[in-house]
């Protein structure tokens, strides 16, 4: 069994996708504490969709063709088209829930469906014999196993912007969440802070999106972090318990999707299911074993 | 040259969209005094309190705190909020808590020295031995106790608290008022507190101001809890004219 485990993991592919794979779980699971404490679980939801949107504005754009010079290889996916229109809707929705007395999830609930309207639409007018370099299945579902070295220079890079901002904004974000009106009152840019937090998450799930899919993006940001909320005793704690599970959940995944050869995805998000149930039976034993 | 009182609010006026909450409200409010702010649910009371703490920008006039615009100066001031609903599934400590008043940001390790000002701060309020409690498993009144610690460990020149006998015992309610009068003798601090209940602001306050969205009398309780006062602010004084006069 660990013979045929270190076999799998000589393969360029393997070692890729668990590369990609525990730098997201790394960013969402610092995010994941943010939007699970703020109670904004369907933020992830919301802007997965709108990647849908941006991926299939981002393609359309790509085939009209030679808005990108060769020499910018890099830059010709459509993801760098889906990731300005993530940050946008991100920053919308925070704009309008701030701006009208609609709730956040009302609000997200608006834009992800419009995205999903225009993502229908976009990728509708492709013609159906254009050559895209991605599967509209994989955008929905994921392919870690999929990962190119390209790709994990862009979730390298994703992952060193979303430390720079989480790190040092860490003590900040976790007072304005715990309590926005106490924060202000000590001088805490609470708004402002909120609009960065909305970025990062935009940029962080249009980026992990395309890895790990539209449909499961919401369960590593809001997975984890939940099951770290049930053991942690401190908001330092849950930080570094949501990222521990999200990391060891997307390695168990991985390595049995290849066993049982099924859909990483789904194997990945099982496992984070796995976590999740222990760490609720721990948590009921020691409320109810206190009490009695 | 004259020092600038701890607290000035110049004719300002707010409004929440067509309602104009507070209308014209102008006081001063002397280093070392304590002030009880009193008034109907809906005057405008606790807007009053934001607007000292710069949480809210009045449309006209201003609020100063020593001479500075409101909000300037976070450290200076010590703010006790309304008891609300508090979301139970932050995973904090009150140790925790109190911490956030010395760093103004929330803590991710508490240091030896952070710890032992917030225990002190803790001990203050009679509630050392909350300190590791998780928040969430705080009463009211224990929870009340430790956000005063909050607002006490960086010692501050001013004290502002929002209705802070709300679900509070009376018992509890007593050390309450002692220790911001020991608080105030032992630093001269300003203290200024929303309460309900006159016969508090009667004996425990050395100013107060009755409030209905505007100023209905401000200055010494003996002078300002008067029959007619009241009457103008409450439109009927039933229950709080038994609390306060007897």
């Amino acid at each position: 069994m660990i013979l045929e485990l270190l076999d799998i993991v000589q393969y360029p592919f393997m070692r890729r996708a668990l590369l990609a794979g525990i730098l997201i779980a790394v960013m969402c699971g610092l995010l994941g504490v943010f939007v699970v404490q703020r109670r904004l679980s369907f933020l992830g939801d919301g802007l997965a969709h709108a990647a849908f949107g941006g991926m299939g504005l981002g393609t359309l754009l790509l085939l009209s063709g030679g808005w990108l010079g060769a020499e910018a290889a890099l830059f010709r996916q459509p993801l760098f088209v889906a990731l300005p229109f993530v940050f946008i809707t991100a920053l919308s929705i925070a704009w309008v829930r701030d701006n009208t007395n609609l709730s956040s999830d009302t609000t997200i609930g608006v834009f992800f469906a419009v995205a999903v309207a225009l993502g229908v639409m976009f990728f509708s007018l492709i013609p159906p014999d254009a050559s895209v370099n991605f599967d509209v299945m994989d955008l929905l579902f994921g392919s870690i196993l999929g990962v190119r070295q390209s790709d994990l220079v862009i979730i390298s890079a994703t992952l060193m912007l979303c430390l720079i901002v989480i790190i040092p904004l860490w003590g900040r974000l976790g007072y304005a969440t715990f309590d926005e009106e106490l924060a202000r009152t000590d001088g805490v840019a609470t708004r402002r802070l909120e609009y960065l937090l909305f970025g990062t998450a935009a940029v962080v799930i249009a980026v992990s999106s395309l890895v790990v899919g539209i449909i499961l993006m919401a369960a590593y940001l809001v997975i984890p972090a939940a099951s770290a909320r049930l053991l942690a005793k401190s908001l330092f704690q849950m930080t570094a318990f949501s990222v521990m599970i999200g990391v060891s959940s997307t390695v168990v995944g991985l390595l049995a999707a290849v066993f049982l050869d099924v859909p990483s995805g789904s194997t990945i998000v099982l496992s984070q299911a796995v976590l999740f149930a222990c760490t609720t039976l721990l948590a009921r034993r020691r409320i109810f074993g206190s009490r009695s | 040259m004259k020092t600038p009182p701890a607290l000035h609010v110049h004719q300002a006026t707010v409004r929440f969209g067509e309602v104009e909450v507070l209308s014209e409200i102008t006081f001063n409010l002397e280093q070392g005094q304590f002030l009880a702010v009193v008034g109907p649910n809906g005057a405008g009371k606790s807007t009053l309190i934001k607007v000292a703490l710069g949480l809210v920008k009045p449309m006209r006039g201003h609020a100063a705190l020593y001479g500075k615009d409101a909000g300037s100066m976070p450290e200076r001031i010590g703010y006790v909020p309304q008891l609300k609903t508090f979301d139970r599934s932050f995973p904090a400590s009150a140790l925790e808590l109190v911490v956030t008043g010395l760093r103004r940001s929330w803590p991710a390790r508490v240091r030896a020295p952070e710890r032992e000002r917030a225990a002190a701060a803790l001990e203050q309020v009679g509630a050392v031995g909350l300190i590791a409690r998780q928040l969430s498993s705080l009463s009211g009144g224990e929870l009340q106790r430790v956000y005063l610690a909050r607002a006490l460990v960086r010692r501050p020149d001013i004290v502002l608290l929002d209705e802070p006998a709300t679900g509070v015992d009376f018992l509890a309610e007593h050390d309450l008022y002692a220790l911001l009068e020991r608080y105030q003798l032992e630093t001269s601090a300003t203290i200024v507190m929303i309460t309900h209940d006159l016969a508090v602001a009667r004996y425990h306050a050395s100013r107060v101001l009755v409030l209905n969205r505007r100023v209905h009398g401000y200055g010494l309780p003996a002078d300002v809890l008067s029959e007619q006062c009241l009457q103008e602010a409450y439109g009927h004084i039933g229950h709080a004219h038994a609390l306060s006069f007897g």
